[in-house]
Formats: C-alpha cells, structure tokens, sequence
C-alpha cells in the first residue's frame, strides 16, 4: 500500500499541498481581517506579500555583506516590521480617507495601490527573477530515516519542515491573540458587528491599526515562506497569490480567521492534488490550469453557499 | 429646569440627511429618574436616541449631558463622556462570549475590570453562569440583559435604552422592566424608548409623548398613563394602554 | 516634411489606440458608472475580442487552429458576440453579489482566460501568440484581399497590387483612425439615448436604491445583467480592434491584466464616471499622459545621468515603464481623494418622480 500508492502521493503531492495551503492560510487571514473589519476586498495584500519577500531578501543580501551568513528566516524579521509599517503607511493615506465614503471607493484605492506598490518593486528591485535561496532542497535526513526504519519514509525538505513549524506557531500566536488579548477581542467585536462597537466605545482606529499590524505579518510570513518554497521571488508572485487567497478567505467565511485557515489549506491540496494520476495515468487536470483550480472552488463557493464553510459575513 | 439635570434636548431639529425628522424636541431626565419616550410609530422616538448619540445630523437645537454641550459629539466620545446606549436591535456581539461583550463595554476602563463583572453579574444573575457562553446563543431577554450591562460598564451618568422590550414574550418583558427599575433603584437615570406604552408608563417617574417628531404631551407616568387622550391614541394603533 | 508626417502618424496612432481606449471606458462607463459592476477584468474580455476576431479572420496557419479568412466584419462581431456571452454567464452566477466579489470574480475570469489562451496552444498558439491580424482598410492591400470580392469585382488583382505600391504605405492610417473614430462616435450616441431611455433611468434608479428599486417591482439582477453584457460587447469590439492594431497578440504581455484594467479604470474615474462624454475625454487624455509620460520619464533620466555620473543610465531606462506605471498609479490616488467625480461629473437623467 506504502509503497504502490502512499509514499509517493504524501510525499509528492499531499505535503506540497499542505506546505502551499499554509502559505494561502497565512496570506488569507490578512485578506478575512481587512474585509471583516474594514469591510473591503484588499487587492494589495498579495503585494505587501511580495514586498516582503524582496526586503527579505534585500535584508539577506546587507547581512551577508556584514559577514554574516543569514537564513530567510532572519531576514524576515526586519522585513516583517517593514511590511507591517507599509501597511500601516498605506491605511494612512490612502485608505483612511475614504473611512466614511462608500466602500467600493477604497476597493479602488486599494486596486490603485496594487499597482504602485509593484511598480516601486520594480522600479527598485528590476523586473527579473531573483534566486532567493541557492541549490536544491534536500530532505531532511532524519525525518527520513526514522520513518523509513516505520516503513513510511517520508521526504521532507528542511524548507518545508519549517514552513510547516512556522506556521503552526503564527497560528498558535493569532489564537492567543483574538481570545486571549483585548485588542484581538477588540477585533472580533470590530469584525462582528462595527456599528455596535462605534457606540459601545471601541475605539475603532486603534482595532483597524492591529488589524494591519497583524494583518501585515501575516502577509510578510506567507511572502517569505512562498519564496523559501519556490526559491525565487518576482514581482508578479503576490498577484499571483492573490485569487487563491481570496478563494480561501470566501470558503472559510469572511471574518472568519480560522475559517480562511481552513479555506487556505483546502485550496493548497485542491490545487496539488489536482495534478495527482486519480484515473489512469495523467493528471486529472492539466498542470497548466492548477491555478484555476482555487478560482473554480470559489465560483462554486460562491453560488451554492457565499457564507462560506463557517458562516461568515455576506455583504 | 428639572433640578438635578443629567440630560437635556433643547429645541431640536435633527433627521437624516435632508429629511428632518425631529422638529423642536424638548426632554430632560433628572438623577434617579425613569423617563420614557412614548409614541406611535414613526413618530420618531428612535430618532432621539440617535441624535443624542450623535448619529444623526443635527440640525438645530442642543443637547447637554450634565452641563456640559454634547450636540455634534462623536458616537465614541459620547459613549466615553457617560452615555451607556443599548440599541434596538443587534445590541451583542454574538460571536463574543457573555463577558467578553462586557469587557467590550469597558473598553476605555483603565482597572477594576473584575470587580464591574462582578457588580453586573449581582445586577443580572441570570447572566453569572452563562459568563462564557457565545452571547449569540442565549434567548432574546438573556440578550437584551447583556446588552444592558455592557452599556453599564463605564461609569455611566445615564443609560439609554431603545425598546428594550421589542420581540419578547410577555414573560420577558415583565422581567425587563423589573431589571430597569433595579437599575434604576441602584441610582442610575434611565431614557427608554418603548412600544409597550402602558408597562413603560408604569414604571416611570414622567413621560414624553411624541407624535410627529413633536413633542405631544408631558407629564408623571401614572398622569399620563391615565390621560385618556393618550390612551385613546394608542388604542388606535396599539390598543394597550 | 519627414517630421509634419511624423507628427501626422504619431496622431494618427495617438487617435487610435485612443479611440480603442475610449471604447474600453465607455463599456465600463456601462457597466460601473450606469450600473455600479465593478469590473476587474476589463483585459480579460478584450482579450476574447481579440482572440476571437484573430481566429476568424487571419489566413490559414500551421500553428494553431483557425485562419477562418472570414470577413473582417464577421469577426468584429462574433469578437463583441463571444465577450457578452461570457459575460452573461459570469453575469448569471454573480451579479448578485456585492461589488467586492465582481471583482474579484472578474479578475479570477480575467485570469482563466489568460490560461485558457496560454494552454490551448492548438487554437491559440499558445504563448507565442496570433500574428498578422488583417487591420481594417490596410487589409486590402493584402493580396488575399485585393484578389476576391469586392476588390475583385472592380478591377484586376495586378491592377490593384500596382495601385497599392504606387500609393503611400501609411495611406490605411487615417481610414483606420477614421473608422475607430466613428465606431466610438456611434457608441457614444446610442448610450446617451440609452442613458435616457427608460431603461437607463431605470438603471440610475437601481444603482441610487436597490432596495426600493426591487420593492418596486424591477427586475434588478435582470437589469444588472443586461449592463454588464452590454458593456462587454463594447470591451469585446474593442479587442477586436486593439488586435487589428497590434496584429501580432499573445496572452500575458498584450492583455496584462493589470495594467490595461486599470488603465482603464484610471480613464474612466478621471474623466467622470457615469457620463458617456467624461470616460471618451478621459480615454484620450490619460492615454496622451500615459504615451507622452514615456517622453517625460526618458528625459528625466536623461537628465539625472548628467548630473550624477554614478547613475547607470541602462537600469533606469529599463525601469522607466514602472516608473510611468507608478505616476498613473499615484494620479488615481489623488483623483479619487481630490476630485472623485472626475472631469466631467455624471448629469443625472431627470427621474420623474417615481421609479
């Protein structure tokens, strides 16, 4: 069974699939957040995605100059708060002022700024492909050779292995976060019922802030685990990024953090799994249309039940 | 002037956009008072809620909330000034737990967090043990406490309520009332809206009956309650006076 | 006199590519500003134009499937007939949703499109792309052209080939500006009757109140539909056009999503949105902001490299697209802050009491 069927469907498609699924979990949390509190569709979020990443990598760069031989991982700390202050800049001046104005003026805004983030990306960075990490992903010795000596060995590249970790802990700290802390609690209120929390005396600015701030992180975390998967980044990855991200966020329910979690890793198998041999030989879709696939899951989210998975909000 | 004066609407013209719906308003509450305002629909008493909240755009007039001017005030700042607003409808976070909706009520306390839980669950005891469950899930009346005692939480000078009765079955709104006069006999001056004239008017030192967006007729609740032009008003829409 | 017929075809082009623009805005002047669908997918519905008429029209190829030689007309308007159609299905499952999700959806549709073009190689050649899309009146000095009807009919195909040869290579230029020029015309007129009409008031009346619109007995969906279609037939032309244009279309470069879409949508908030007249002169005048930008970008950089040698000239001028994208970017931000009703704010049709 192992070995005619498990080891290379685990290992070739199902943990791709979960590795790509936590990276759409992590980008869709900022898009659920925005869209429940603030009550758009936040077309830059993939873009503060890809920012990330090239600070990431730009941070990388500054730190092997200094002599020290930096893992993504760390560059991604000062990118992070990077992203997050570019979030904050953003809501600042260009979303702010429409707080009061009909919605669909900040979807536009927001469309606009999709466009001006990615060129500042690449009137800085260039438009061509950046190697992000060098070299093949190995897997992780260990891994394979304890559960080779169980009979299932699986293959695990240290890349994936912490993109895994890394996201479990994010997940660990956002539960903290929006059961645990007033301003998550805050958040939830915001997100639940806006109007009420106006006039029970939540101070709405500060709650929009966290949401960015959180929001922000979340996209630096996906923007740097993406481009540790792929290992390269490009300036068009965050649009790319962006519909799968949306699907998850609609199939879990808007406003539904833990719902895009779920929607974010249903649309990461879907997408592998589609290319698995489930009837004869070929893939069940053609490789070339994988990224419909988070597209045709949200039509059909969408015309049998827009509240999503767990009930979100339908505006 | 009432003595003791906690809230004033002093001729005020107020409605929503161009539309005026209020015409020359006058209510006052003193300290300890139950005041209600009753009225046929449409006569706008919800209105007055929301424009001494700030929600609506004033055209004329004042509001004073103890001395102090609070016409054109932000809803938060109202709410922070010492105005507790129960609306009408959607008045919980459903999502939210029992007293996580009360935390949410004291978003601007700086300490003392457990002794108000505390207070608000010797207020509504109904509540004590559901502390953590979902406030979405709890009946209409249970609600409607939460509601109450989330807009408790501040140090409130007064409490407004929008028909905190609306949709309860009779059972619940004879328990509502007992609540309010328990709130109020705590020292806490009560503005309530209401669709059940005649329970209202029980219960309350005056009343004010708007019709039009004017007001109609002042006076004691006992007063009015037995005016038979104002029961004549209500038998015509109501019948429950 | 080199340089006046220079300045002549760079007008020429300028009314062009500008009048296609035009048409893109007036479609979406349809769909957003009559009817308040927000399109996201603008490139994606040109792209089917284009497709369309190329597959229709071009000569036979080995490549892809297709090379119909049918006539130019029948592709203008199987290309408007195919953009609706998929407009009418996206129309059916979600127009009913609010405006965040059209959008998204119609990015989502932009992109499926985009993969159908680029993986469907045997129709569309893939990413290589369809070449020598026959241009409107240039196509008759195509021997395929000038040897059949009508051409043929009034004289002989040698005849014709030496007419064409003795006559200047641009003469096509102006016919085809012309024609461009008269198509938006047209347009221009049929939706102001329509804006009007009953049915357009109908539509402000719906886009002002939905609810009371639909409490008064309108078909709302229905009308939105018929919007959103309509616009797309308009979008659908444009490609068309936009293909004969480029003659040479292939799927990622000449309908990035991004940048077409939201040129468009720059064009139709800057000139007004909701008023026909407003999203023609915002076409045409971010158009020559966007192609004259190319100029201004160029000599700014020109200028920075002589004042600082360590600038290296070759990374700019690589770059300077972005640098353009970025300004159009940024002067969408301050209309919509500063002047959100454009150029040419919206007239209201006069709704006679009651919708």
């Amino acid at each position: 069974m192992w070995e005619s069927f498990g080891f290379e469907f685990i290992n070739f498609y199902f943990i791709p699939g979960l590795v790509l699924g936590c990276i759409y979990a992590l980008g869709a949390i900022g898009i659920t957040l925005t869209f429940g509190i603030l009550r758009f569709a936040n077309f830059s979020h993939g873009e503060i995605m890809m920012t990330s990443s090239y600070l990431t990598w730009e941070f990388i760069m500054i730190f092997t100059s200094l002599g020290i031989l930096a893992h993504p991982l760390i560059g991604a700390i000062p990118a992070s708060i990077c992203a997050i202050l570019l979030a904050l800049f953003v809501d600042r001046f260009f979303y702010k002022p429409f707080r009061n104005a009909p919605t669909i003026m900040i979807v536009i805004a927001s469309f606009g700024m999709m466009l001006i983030i990615r060129s500042m990306v690449q009137v800085i960075w260039g438009p061509n492909q950046l190697t992000f990490v060098k070299g093949i992903a190995k897997p992780n010795a260990y891994i394979r050779d304890l559960t080779a000596s169980f009979d299932f060995m699986l293959l695990i590249p240290n890349k994936h292995f912490s993109i895994l970790i890394g996201t479990v802990l994010i997940m660990l700290l956002f539960n903290y976060l929006l059961s645990s802390t007033k301003i998550g609690k805050g958040m939830r209120a915001v997100s639940d019922n806006p109007d009420l929390a106006k006039v029970s005396g939540i101070d709405v600015e500060n709650i929009i802030k966290a949401t960015w701030i959180v929001g922000g992180f979340c996209a630096a975390a996906a923007g740097v685990f993406l481009a540790m998967d792929t290992q390269f980044i490009e300036s068009t990855m965050g649009f790319r990024m962006l519909l799968p991200m949306f699907a998850a966020a609609i199939l879990g329910g808007i406003g539904r953090p833990f719902g895009a979690v779920a929607g974010g890793l249903i649309i990461g198998l879907a997408e592998e799994l589609s290319a698995y041999p489930w009837f004869g030989d070929g893939p069940v879709i053609s490789p070339g249309y994988k990224s419909g696939v988070a597209f045709s899951i949200m039509v059909l989210m969408l015309i049998i039940k827009p509240s999503g998975l767990f009930k979100g909000k339908v505006f | 002037m009432l003595r003791n004066r906690i809230l004033a609407v002093e001729n005020l013209f107020a409605g929503y956009g161009e539309t005026e719906i209020l015409h020359d308003i006058n209510i006052e509450v003193a300290g300890h008072e139950i005041v209600s305002i009753i009225g046929p629909n449409g006569a706008g008493k919800s209105t007055v809620m929301k424009a001494i909240l700030g929600i609506l755009n004033i055209n004329r007039g004042s509001i004073f909330l103890e001395s102090k001017q609070i016409t054109g005030v932000k809803p938060s700042d109202v709410v922070k000034l010492g105005v507790g607003y129960v609306p009408q409808t959607d008045n919980v976070f459903v999502s939210l737990t029992v007293q996580e909706n009360l935390e949410m009520g004291a978003w601007t306390l700086r300490s003392g967090l457990e002794n108000k839980f505390d207070e608000m669950y010797t207020l509504f005891p109904d509540l004590s043990d559901k502390r953590f469950q979902a406030a979405g899930q709890l009946s209409g009346g249970q609600r409607q406490m939460v509601a109450m005692a989330k807009a408790l939480m501040l140090d409130a000078k007064i409490l407004l309520l929008d028909e905190p009765t609306a949709g309860l079955s009779p059972k619940f709104r004879h328990e509502i009332f007992s609540t309010i006069q328990r709130i109020n006999e705590s020292g806490m001056p009560i503005l309530m809206v209401e669709q059940n004239a005649k329970q209202a008017l029980q219960i309350s030192h005056r009343g004010y009956v708007l019709v039009d967006g004017s007001n109609r007729h002042t006076g004691t609740g006992i007063g009015l309650s037995s005016d038979p032009e104002v029961a004549r008003m209500f038998l015509g829409s109501r019948g429950s006076v | 006199m080199d340089i006046i017929l220079g300045y002549f075809l760079y007008g020429m082009s300028l009314l062009t590519v500008g009048g296609i623009y035009a048409l893109l805005a007036l479609g979406l002047n349809v769909q957003w500003g009559f009817a308040g669908l927000f399109n996201a997918g603008i490139a994606g519905f040109a792209a089917i134009g284009a497709y369309t008429y190329a597959i229709l029209t071009t000569a036979e190829s080995k490549f892809h499937y297709g090379g119909l030689e049918l006539p130019l007309l029948v592709g203008d308007v199987m290309a408007m007939v195919l953009a609706g159609f998929i407009a009418g299905v996206i129309g059916l499952i979600c127009i009913r949703l609010r405006a965040d999700y059209l959008a998204i959806a119609t990015i989502g549709i932009a992109e499926i499109i985009k993969l159908v073009l680029k993986n469907e190689s045997d129709i569309t050649n893939g990413p290589r792309g369809i070449n020598k899309i026959p241009r409107t009146w240039e196509h008759f000095s195509e021997e395929r052209f000038y040897s059949s009807f009508p051409l043929n009919v009034i004289n002989s195909s040698d005849s014709w080939q030496s007419f064409f040869e003795s006559i200047a290579r641009w003469w096509w230029q102006p016919f085809f500006a012309g024609t461009i020029i008269l198509i938006v015309l047209f347009t221009y007129f049929l939706l102001e009757k329509l804006r009007t009409s009953p049915w357009g008031r109908m539509m402000t009346a719906i886009r002002e109140n939905e609810m009371a619109a639909a409490a008064a007995g309108k078909d709302v969906t229905r009308r939105r539909i018929e919007a959103f279609i309509l616009g797309a037939l308009i979008m659908g032309l444009a490609g068309a056009f936009l293909g004969q244009h480029l003659r040479l279309i292939e799927p990622t470069q000449t309908f990035d999503p991004s940048k077409m879409t939201f040129l468009v949508w720059v064009m139709l908030i800057a000139g007004g949105s909701g008023n026909n007249k407003g999203a023609i002169l915002g076409a045409f005048l971010i158009w020559f902001v966007w192609s004259s930008s190319e100029l201004v970008t160029n000599g700014m950089i020109e200028i920075l490299a002589s004042i600082f040698d360590s600038v290296d000239i070759s990374i700019l001028k690589n770059r300077a697209g972005f640098i353009r994208m970025l300004f159009i970017g940024l002067l969408l931000q301050i209309i919509l802050q500063r002047y959100p009703k454009g150029i040419l704010p919206e007239k209201r049709p006069a709704v006679s009491g009651k919708i």
